[in-house]
């Protein structure tokens, strides 16, 4: 789970971390009345879940309040990479000396997680690693001793010459560290962390993407999830306890197990169409699951096909049948619908589709095939 | 033989009688897996399905009935104590099935199972099955024969897949291992690559990645310097579009890395046949004169 910008600043102030005064708002007049208050000058940022928010627009400086006001009233509502904007962050212009960038990500490779800093703050760190390796330093920690205070030091000397800045750097990368644990994060970075021209270091950005499998042990974590920044149909699958992910074909998947949901995405791409959905109704023999992921795939209406792939182990393949009955006769369906089982339980599943006045094939790729079939020929 | 589990192996099951434990513990009995305890907590006398001891700590399950390997069926809260108990109770294996356990959990759990020269299979897996020996976990032994290949995999359902696609056409297998769709695991493809290519009744490999991390890329550099039986890989995610969790908490294409673009072409380089959809493996081992 990504929190926004104003969430993951607000939870590095609580570990210390020194960040400018601001506040968030979700309107024109809001954003007015916080810029007068931090003196006029101030920066109004869109709060959205996407990258290169400046490039589209999505920052801006005013001048003095009235324009701050004028500001929000353009930025609130816009759309950036698809998401709607419901709120924007006003925080005081600052003098910047110098921009670096502090990080903790979880690396998968060395199973830690890993301290990343640069003095090349301000722009993406990808680009940094893959243009000017060299500008980048890394530190594996041991989770079970945190972050030492000479490793943060050794760190601070790669960003900084003058000691105070070194120790103040050293302090906030110990804090952040901090921060990422009690979040329970994948990522958690300041960019850019920047000195002021009286030596003073602050964090002007910050970004925290939550491990979603640490939500149920952190209800004041979970509590920061923002459902109105995300697409509504991703939302419902989650309240089902599905996963699903919006793509732009017409072809409708509804699969068991996200990799074999990513193979028939595949599969469908090689027959020539295009998936609509990943959808992985998971391993559960629920169907009321299933009568759940037939109205969020029908709801779609680039779909033009809807393709079951269902490999019974753990998922019974009688329960899968029992929820596309039970969903089809709530709704009637207006695109054909073809149906794979095979395992536990197919010969049962079979039966009471037949009944249903359905068909059932074995066979993965003649399925998807004639999926991809039925979603052209409805083109 | 096989790798990792076989008919010597003695089966711990942690969380026995949960809903997942008890369903799980029946199937792996039927199959003639040696399940000679089970552990919940509050449990311990109770015998379940008039057969199997339950106890309420694994330290007293191991001392009893020196089980040399264990199954974590857990809620994913429990499920790295649950390993960390397993550890201290002396056992060798342990295979987590549990789904949803914090990548930070897991970050502390694999130095202290390195230390201790444990291995762990997962978390977020089906397990391994070393077909007509030993099943420990959830893939269904019904789909699998005894034979040849040995199949390695991140995922669970597309494994039943091609295991299905590989038994129809008379390949069967040594050993089937579910490592798990977590970004951080206890097994990798590479530690199965080298117990596969040490394992003489190993004939080929079947590799099957996903997008996220750099797990294959390794994994091909691995194959083409030490594994001289013929590899056949496939990666699910080529349609994945980038900074989306695709199902498992690993499947991330972060920035332009990790990609099934990236992972094929390492594969091509290290000699590795890709498979454009699981049908293919029967033809790609029949190609490399894999005999069934």
């Amino acid at each position: 789970m990504n929190l926004h910008e104003y969430q993951a600043r607000a939870l590095l102030q609580a570990a210390g971390i020194p960040v400018p005064d601001g506040d968030v708002a979700a309107t024109p007049a809001e954003a007015e009345a916080i810029a007068k208050r931090l003196g006029g000058r101030v920066v109004v940022k869109a709060q959205v879940h996407a990258g290169g928010r400046g490039k589209a627009g999505g920052v801006k400086l005013a001048k003095d309040a009235a324009e701050a006001r004028a500001h929000a009233g353009t930025i609130l509502g816009m759309t950036i990479k698809g998401l709607t904007v419901e709120k924007v962050l006003v925080v005081p212009t600052a003098d910047i000396a110098s921009e670096s960038y502090v990080g903790v990500i979880l690396d998968r490779a060395s199973q830690r997680p890993v301290l990343m800093v640069s003095p090349a703050g301000g722009i993406d760190i990808e680009e940094v690693a893959a243009k000017t390796p060299e500008r980048i330093m890394k530190l594996g920690v041991d989770p079970r001793y945190g972050l030492l205070p000479h490793q943060a030091m050794q760190l601070g000397f790669f960003l900084y010459d003058a000691l105070p800045q070194v120790r103040a750097v050293a302090a906030i990368m110990r804090q952040l560290y901090d921060a990422f644990v009690r979040a329970g994060g994948s990522l958690a970075e300041i960019n850019p962390l920047i000195t002021t021209p009286d030596g003073t270091v602050l964090a002007l950005d910050a970004k925290i993407v939550v491990d979603d499998n640490e939500l149920d042990r952190r209800p004041g974590i979970a509590a920061l999830r923002d459902t109105a920044s995300e697409n509504p149909a991703e939302v419902k699958a989650r309240e089902a306890g599905l996963t699903f992910i919006k793509l732009d074909g017409s072809v409708g998947c509804c699969v068991n197990g996200a990799g074999l949901a990513m193979a028939t995405m595949d599969l469908v791409k090689y027959y020539g169409g295009d998936p609509a959905n990943f959808l992985d109704i998971g391993g559960s023999s629920n169907p009321e699951k299933v009568v759940a992921a037939l109205e969020i795939i029908t709801a779609d209406p680039r779909v033009k096909a809807i393709l079951f792939n269902i490999f019974g182990g753990i998922t019974r393949c009688d329960d899968v049948a029992n929820g596309i009955v039970t969903a089809t006769g709530r709704t009637k369906l207006t695109v054909p619908i073809v149906i794979r089982l095979t395992g536990t339980n197919d010969e049962l599943a079979v039966q009471i589709l037949e009944r249903a006045g359905f068909s059932a094939l074995t066979d993965m790729d003649e399925a998807v095939k004639r999926a991809v079939e039925l979603a052209g020929r409805a083109a | 033989m096989s790798i990792f589990i076989d008919r010597a192996t003695r089966l711990v099951v942690q969380g026995i009688t949960g809903r997942d434990g008890s369903f799980h513990t029946k199937q792996m009995l039927e199959y003639g897996t040696q399940v000679v305890a089970g552990v919940t907590p509050g449990k311990g006398g109770h015998t379940f399905d008039g057969k199997v001891p339950v106890f309420d700590t694994m330290a007293e399950a191991v001392a009893a009935t020196g089980a040399t390997a264990s199954v974590v069926y857990v809620p994913a809260r429990f499920a790295a104590d649950a390993v960390y108990e397993a550890a201290d109770a002396g056992i060798r294996l342990v295979v987590c099935i549990s789904e949803g356990v914090p990548v930070l959990d897991m970050t502390r759990v694999m130095p202290y199972l390195r230390e201790r020269e444990i291995r762990l299979i997962g978390p977020n897996c089906p397990g391994a099955i070393s077909p007509g020996r030993c099943k420990v976990g959830i893939i269904p032994g019904s789909i699998c024969r005894e034979g040849p290949v040995g199949v390695v995999s991140r995922s669970g359902t597309l494994t039943y897949e091609v295991i299905h696609q590989l038994t129809r056409a008379g390949y069967g297998q040594s050993s089937c291992i579910g490592i798990g769709g977590d970004p951080i695991i206890g097994t990798n493809f590479i530690d199965c690559l080298a117990a596969f290519q040490a394992d003489p009744d190993t004939q080929a490999i079947v590799m099957i990645g996903e997008i996220g991390g750099t797990d294959e890329q390794q994994a091909a550099e691995y194959a083409a310097a030490h594994v001289t039986k013929p590899v056949v890989g496939f990666i699910a995610g080529q349609t994945a579009p980038p900074g989306r969790r695709m199902g498992h908490a690993g499947a991330i294409i972060s920035g332009a890395s990790g990609t099934a673009a990236e992972k094929m072409t390492a594969f091509t380089r290290a000699g590795i046949a890709v498979m454009k959809r699981p049908a293919d493996v029967v033809a790609l081992l029949k190609e490399r004169r894999v005999a069934a």
